[in-house]
């Protein structure tokens, strides 16, 4: 198991590392894509099926081809891609990873939250288990989450909706 | 061990199987095809021309292998593998045929009975895009660059409408007990009232029409259309590069009646397919191989009969019809589950 776990997480990792070190756009999507389908493997090998089907079903099977489709439109070989980029940019880029390891660090120091051992059961991840949490111990949080996305759906419509004259005759 | 032994046994069994399954396929339509344009079809190889789909796999297998200069070699490569293996895969959850029992040995025919079953129908029909787009992305050519963003445009839209209606059939798994379930195993052995067949049977042409769309099988082959795109993704292969793409189409064709065959018609089951008996297990294949051999017809039907619809008519006809009825389907299933179930 600590093996397997071992080979999972280092190629999680070169996934994520081919998708800042392409020059190519396509092959950043599809080192994101081979991320993705390692962290899947993951949760399946924690007892989530549910959880890991979805990683593949939500992020590989919609999230990354969006990615490709609009890579593909734009055109996948851009030169300029990563030069002559702002000072300031970089600087940002550097702040916010900086924020984001101290956000992991803090995370990481502190003593794991109680009950986490639910979760870590041989059944803590199964459909079951994961319908009752997220439709009768957290119903409300869960349906603001997605009144939430709704509006964000909503409000890419509106953006992208085009004003139309409406037909002279 | 022995688990992993007897699982790399089926597999490769299915693999032999689906492999001598798609062979026979091209045969099988083309014979069909022939029968509905009024001419003979192949018959000079073999007797009937059944051997004309293998001096076709030897054909495939000894054509040059021809890279072209233009294209992202590493990924024009990789892509046909990938189009093809989410087919083959699928069929690791189906089972094509009741357990057989000897003495206290059970052999189960079907590779993996995983608890979220109809789930990974989903996840996997949801990458088999990836062997399309990429195969048309690398070949650096507007044709068939083209042809790959209709695929993704075009898979991404029915699988709304797939996943819609797999919701709908799973809810009814809730129907007279406690809690349903995901897997395909399962759903087959519970026992449904007949009012719930026809309901299901109500949704089956919708199904139908989404399995069509995600195997870019005519009327919705606008990946290929060879009229406008001169053969869309796969223009710039040859040989058995072009052969596998090939299969991947025709493969998840035979994986898609068997889908429907165990969702919509009670997979193996049929009279004389006892489980725990010796004769169960060749019957129930029997019943199995019947049922996808008639949907396959119905496939080749449509093909035949139906001419290609144009390209915004079919983003249109699943955004406007299928998924609204799709969604309808779904809320009407709900309210039976709750008030009758």
């Amino acid at each position: 198991m600590p093996l397997l776990f071992a080979a999972l997480a280092l190629i999680a990792l070169v996934g994520a590392a081919g998708v800042l070190l392409s020059r190519n756009p396509v092959y950043s999507a599809l080192s994101l894509l081979l991320n993705f389908v390692a962290f899947a493997v993951m949760y399946v090998m924690l007892s989530a099926q549910f959880l890991g089907v979805v990683q593949i079903i939500v992020y590989a099977g919609a999230i990354v081809v969006l990615f490709l489709f609009v890579v593909m439109l734009i055109g996948g070989n851009l030169p300029a891609l990563g030069r002559g980029r702002r000072a300031y940019v970089r600087a940002a880029g550097v702040i916010l990873a900086a924020l984001f390891l101290l956000a992991l660090l803090f995370g990481l120091a502190r003593p794991l939250p109680n009950g986490l051992a639910a979760v870590g059961a041989p059944d803590g991840g199964s459909v079951q288990a994961l319908g009752l949490a997220l439709y009768v111990d957290h119903i409300v949080p869960f349906e603001l989450a997605s009144i939430l996305l709704l509006t964000a759906m909503l409000g890419g419509i509106v953006l992208a909706r085009r004003y139309q004259a409406p037909p002279k005759d | 061990m022995s688990i992993v032994l007897l699982s790399i046994l089926k597999s490769l069994a299915l693999i032999i199987l689906l492999l001598t399954g798609f062979a026979y396929l091209t045969y099988y339509e083309r014979k069909l095809l022939a029968r509905f344009h009024v001419r003979r079809g192949p018959n000079r190889a073999g007797p009937f021309g059944l051997l004309q789909p293998i001096a076709d796999a030897v054909k495939a297998i000894f054509k040059e292998e021809i890279v072209p200069g233009h294209v992202d070699k590493l990924i024009y490569i990789v892509a046909p593998a990938l189009s093809l293996i989410p087919a083959l895969v699928i069929f690791a959850v189906i089972p094509i045929a009741p357990d057989l029992r000897l003495g206290g040995f059970t052999l189960q025919f079907h590779v993996a009975d995983i608890n979220v079953g109809l789930l990974y129908l989903a996840a996997i029909a949801s990458v088999a895009t990836y062997g399309i787009i990429l195969g048309g992305w690398s070949s650096n050519n507007n044709y068939a660059l083209l042809g790959s963003l209709r695929t993704a445009a075009q898979m991404i839209s029915y699988e709304l409408p797939f996943g819609l209606l797999l919701a709908a059939i799973i809810l009814t798994t809730n129907i007279g007990r406690e809690a349903g379930t995901l897997s395909l195993i399962e759903i087959l052995n519970q026992p449904r009232p007949w009012w719930l067949w026809l309901w299901l049977w109500l949704a089956f042409p919708m199904f139908f029409i989404t399995m069509l769309a995600e195997s870019n099988r005519s009327p919705f082959d606008l990946p290929e259309t060879e009229n406008e795109l001169i053969a869309g993704f796969q223009v710039e292969y040859g040989g058995i590069k072009f052969a596998l793409f090939f299969m991947a189409e025709y493969i998840s064709m035979i994986t898609g009646s068997a889908i429907m065959a165990t969702l919509f018609f009670g997979g193996w089951r049929g009279p004389f397919a006892d489980p725990g008996t010796w004769y169960g297990p060749i019957v129930g294949f029997g019943w199995f191989f019947l049922k996808v051999v008639a949907l396959l017809f119905v496939y080749i039907w449509v093909r035949a009969s139906v001419p290609r619809i144009r390209y915004d008519q079919l983003l249109q006809f699943c955004w406007k019809v299928l998924t609204p009825l799709s969604i309808g389907y779904l809320v009407l299933t709900a309210l039976i589950v709750v008030f009758v179930g």
